[in-house]
C-alpha cells in the first residue's frame, strides 16, 4: 500500500501502481513455493519507456547518421570529378578543374606543412603551460586558469585571423628575415627570388606564408592541446606522486619521473588531436596566406595553400565540375582528419585507463 | 640544557616567496639584460624579438649559474624546469590575452558611434565614413541562425547525452567514439556538407536556414559532450531511489536526472553556443552575402557577425577594417558574457543546492 502512495507522489499513472499491486500478489503466491530455483529476470518496459528508449536510440543514431551521410553525399558529389582526374588527384599539383588538370597534391602537402609548423610550436609551449596548470600553479589561481583556457578555446578563428593579418604579419617579418639570413642554408628556410643579405630587398617575399600561418595556427590549437595535457596530468596517481617525493625526489624530478612518465600516451594523444584540427583550419589560414598550387616547402618564402582555405576561395566561382573537384578535395580532408582523431582519441583512452588504474 | 634552546627554535617557511629565490631571479635578469644589451652594441643584432630571445635564454643559463652555487645536480635542474615551465605558461597566457586586447582597442574606433549597433550596410558605400551604416543585420542574423541551431541541437544534444548514459553498452560507447570524432569535423567540411545535401539536393536557396543547419552540425558533438561529462557526475543513488520507486527510465530521466544536472546542461548549452556563433566558414558556404537586414531564415541570404568580419576586412579601405574589427569586438564581447554566464550558472554550488534542496522538499512534502 505504501508503494502505491509513493508511486502516486511520483506522477506515476495510476495502471502502474495497479500494475505492482497485482505483481505483490502474485509474489505472495509465489513465497508459497519452497522449491529455490533460480528464475529468469525479465525487464518489461511499459508504452512509455518503449518509446522514450526508442527515441533515445534514434538521437544517438543521428550522430552516425550525420557522419556517415558527410563521406557519403561528398563522395557521391565528388566521383564525376574523381572518375575524370582518376589517380592523378594525387599526383597532380595543379587546380584547374574546368580543363580536368587538377589535383590536390600541392594543397594536401601545404595543408600538412602549415599543421607540422603549428604543431612544432604549440606542443612545447601547452606542455609548459599544462605542466604550469597541474603541477606548479598556486591553488587559488587554478581553476581561473582552467576557465581562461577553455574560454580561449572559443576564441572564434577569424579573431585569430585578425589577429595574424593585421598584428603578426608585420611583426614577424624581420625575424623571418632574420632566419633566412643565418639560416637560410637550410633547405626548407631558404627564400627564393630575392637576396636576403641585400638590405633594400623587399619585406613582401616573407609576407604570406606558411610560418605565419603556422604560428596563428599553433595559437589556435594550444587551448585544446593544453587542456587535454592538463587533464592526463592531473590523474597522474597521487601514491607514486608521495613516493617519489617520500624518496627524496625534487619537484621536477617527480614531474619527470611520474607525471610525465605516466602522461605519456596523453602528451602524444593531445598532440595528434591538436594536428586534427590544424589540418581542418579554414578561415585563419585563408585570410593570411596567399595561395600558390605547387608544393611549396620553403616556409619562410610568400605563398602557401591548404585543402579548407582553397575550398573558401574557390566555391563562389566554381562551375559544376568546379565544385565536385571541391567536394572531392574536402572529402580528402575529411578522411584524413577522421584518421587522426581516431588514432589520436585512442591513445588518449589508453593513457587514461592506464593511469586510473 | 641543549634542549630548551632547541625548543626555542623559529618555526619553518614551508612555502611562499624566499628572499634567496626573488634574489636569484632579479640577479639572472639584470646580468641577462646587460649581456644582451652589450651584445647588440657590438654585434649585428637588431630586432625586438631577437633582443627578448637572446636575454631569455641568457636568463636561464644565468640562473643555472647561480643556482649551481648553493645546490647540486638535481637542485640545479629542479629549478630550471620550474623556470623554463613558468616562461611557457605566461608566453601562452599573455599571447592569448593580447589577441582580445588587440581585437578590442582596434574596435574601438567603430563602436562609439551608435549608428553601428542600429543600421546595416545597405546604404554605406566603402568610402562613406564611420558615422553610416552598421552592422544590425549581421547581429539579427546572428541571433537567428543560432536559435534555429539551438532548437535543432538541444533536443537532440540533451537526448543523445542521456542515451550515453543510460543505456551503457557497445553501441553507446561507439556512438561516444563518433561523437569525439564528429568534434574534430572540420568547420569548412560541415559547409560543404549542407551545401551537398540541403542544397544541391533538396533545393534549400543559401539562407540563413541552411546556415543554421550548417552550424548545428558543429555545435551537436560539443553540447552532447559537454553534458554527457555533466550527466556522468548525477549521484547513481538518486536514479536508483527514483527506479526503485516504480518510475520508469523516461520518468527517472525527466524528473530526477535532468533536473539533477540542470545548472551543468545550461553550461554545456551556452559553451556550444559560444562556439557555434563564432563559426566563419560553414556559414560562408551556406548562406550568402548581403548588406542589408534579412529576417526571413528561408529566404534570402543572411549574415552573420563572424561572415561580416570576414567580408569587411577583404576591403582595403580603413573604415571598412575598422567596421571589421569592431564586429570582431561585439563577436568577442557576446563569446565572453557567453562564458561568463556559463560559468557563474555552472559552478554556483549555492544555485545547485538550492535545487537539491527543492527537489527534496517537492518529493517529500507534499
Amino acid at each position: 500500500m505504501a508503494n502505491i502512495i509513493i508511486g502516486m507522489r511520483l506522477g506515476l499513472s495510476p495502471r502502474n501502481s495497479k500494475q505492482s499491486s497485482t505483481s505483490n500478489e502474485s509474489q505472495s503466491q509465489a513465497l508459497a513455493i519452497s522449491s529455490d530455483s533460480p528464475r529468469l529476470i525479465k525487464h518489461v518496459y511499459d508504452a512509455q519507456d518503449q518509446i522514450f528508449r526508442t527515441v533515445m536510440r534514434a538521437a544517438g543514431s543521428s550522430v552516425l547518421v550525420i557522419m556517415a551521410m558527410v563521406g557519403i553525399f561528398l563522395a557521391l558529389r565528388a566521383s564525376e570529378a574523381l572518375g575524370k582526374v582518376g589517380l592523378g588527384f594525387f599526383t597532380i599539383q595543379a587546380w584547374e578543374p574546368d580543363s580536368g588538370n587538377f589535383g590536390i597534391a600541392a594543397v594536401i602537402a601545404g595543408t600538412v606543412i602549415i599543421a607540422v609548423i603549428a604543431v612544432s610550436i604549440a606542443v612545447p609551449f601547452s606542455l609548459g603551460t599544462a605542466l604550469y596548470i597541474s603541477e606548479y600553479a598556486p591553488r587559488r589561481i587554478k581553476k581561473f586558469l582552467i576557465t581562461l583556457v577553455d574560454l580561449m578555446a572559443a576564441i572564434p578563428s577569424v579573431v585569430f585571423g585578425l589577429w595574424g593579418f593585421f598584428y603578426l604579419q608585420n611583426e614577424i617579418t624581420p625575424v623571418a628575415k632574420w632566419i633566412s639570413q643565418n639560416f637560410g642554408w637550410i633547405p626548407f628556410l631558404s627564400v627564393q627570388g630575392s637576396d636576403p643579405n641585400d638590405p633594400l630587398t623587399s619585406n613582401t617575399i616573407f609576407t604570406s606564408s606558411s610560418l605565419i600561418a603556422g604560428i596563428v595556427v599553433a595559437l589556435m590549437i594550444t587551448p585544446i592541446v593544453t587542456s587535454v595535457m592538463r587533464e592526463v596530468f592531473s590523474q597522474a596517481p597521487i601514491g607514486e606522486r608521495e613516493a617519489a617525493l617520500g624518496l627524496g625526489s625534487t619537484h621536477w624530478g617527480m614531474v619527470r619521473n611520474v607525471v610525465l612518465t605516466f602522461g605519456k600516451g596523453g602528451i602524444i594523444g593531445a598532440t595528434m588531436l591538436g594536428l586534427g584540427r590544424a589540418l581542418g583550419e579554414t578561415i585563419a589560414v585563408y585570410m593570411i596566406i596567399s595561395p600558390v598550387f605547387v608544393i611549396q616547402p620553403r616556409i619562410l618564402e610568400n605563398g602557401a595553400n591548404s585543402v579548407s582555405s582553397l575550398i573558401a576561395l574557390r566555391y563562389g566561382e566554381a562551375t559544376q565540375m568546379g565544385m565536385s573537384a571541391l567536394m572531392a578535395a574536402g572529402l580528402a580532408l575529411f578522411i584524413l582528419t577522421l584518421i587522426v582523431n581516431f588514432v589520436a582519441s585512442s591513445i588518449v583512452a589508453r593513457s587514461r585507463s592506464g593511469a586510473s588504474s | 640544557m641543549a634542549n630548551t634552546e632547541i625548543v626555542e627554535e623559529q618555526k619553518r617557511q614551508l612555502h611562499g616567496l624566499r628572499i634567496r629565490d626573488m634574489l636569484t631571479t632579479l640577479t639572472a635578469a639584470t646580468a641577462a639584460i646587460s649581456a644582451t644589451g652589450f651584445m647588440f652594441a657590438v654585434a649585428p643584432l637588431n630586432g625586438a624579438l631577437s633582443f627578448v630571445l637572446l636575454s631569455y635564454v641568457l636568463f636561464v643559463a644565468f640562473y643555472a649559474l647561480i643556482t649551481a652555487l648553493d645546490e647540486d645536480r638535481e637542485g640545479v635542474k629542479d629549478r630550471v624546469a620550474s623556470v623554463i615551465v613558468r616562461s611557457a605558461a605566461v608566453v601562452i597566457f599573455s599571447a592569448l590575452v593580447f589577441i582580445v586586447v588587440f581585437t578590442i582597442t582596434r574596435g574601438f574606433e567603430a563602436l562609439p558611434y551608435l549608428n553601428f549597433f542600429v543600421e546595416d550596410m545597405s546604404l554605406a558605400g566603402p568610402l562613406d565614413p564611420l558615422t553610416t551604416g552598421g552592422i544590425i543585420h549581421s547581429i539579427i542574423g546572428s541571433l537567428i541562425q543560432i536559435a534555429i541551431a539551438l532548437a535543432i541541437t538541444i533536443p537532440l544534444g540533451l537526448i543523445t547525452a542521456v542515451f550515453l548514459n543510460e543505456m551503457p553498452g557497445k553501441y553507446s560507447r561507439f556512438v561516444r567514439t563518433m561523437v569525439e570524432a564528429m568534434t574534430a569535423l572540420p568547420s569548412i567540411v560541415a559547409g560543404l556538407f549542407i551545401y551537398a545535401t540541403a542544397i544541391l539536393i533538396l533545393g534549400v536557396q543559401k539562407s540563413g536556414f541552411a546556415a543554421a543547419l550548417a552550424i548545428s552540425v558543429m555545435m551537436l558533438p560539443i553540447m552532447i559532450r559537454a553534458s554527457d561529462v555533466v550527466l556522468r557526475i548525477v549521484p547513481s543513488t538518486l536514479k536508483e531511489a527514483s527506479l526503485g520507486l516504480g518510475a520508469g527510465s523516461w520518468r527517472t530521466a525527466w524528473m530526477v536526472t535532468l533536473p539533477t544536472a540542470r545548472s551543468g546542461l545550461t553550461t554545456a548549452i551556452i559553451l556550444a553556443t559560444a562556439r557555434g556563433i563564432g563559426e566563419t566558414s560553414p556559414v560562408l558556404l551556406t548562406s550568402g552575402f548581403t548588406a542589408s537586414l534579412n529576417l526571413d531564415p528561408t529566404n534570402g541570404p543572411m549574415v552573420s557577425l563572424p561572415l561580416a568580419i570576414f567580408q569587411f576586412v577583404k576591403s582595403p579601405e580603413p573604415t571598412m577594417i575598422a567596421r571589421g574589427f569592431g564586429t570582431a569586438a561585439v563577436l568577442m564581447l557576446l563569446v565572453l558574457i557567453l562564458f561568463i554566464l556559463a560559468r557563474v550558472l555552472g559552478s554556483d554550488v549555492k544555485i545547485s543546492k538550492r535545487l537539491a534542496g527543492l527537489l527534496k522538499f517537492r518529493r517529500g512534502d507534499k
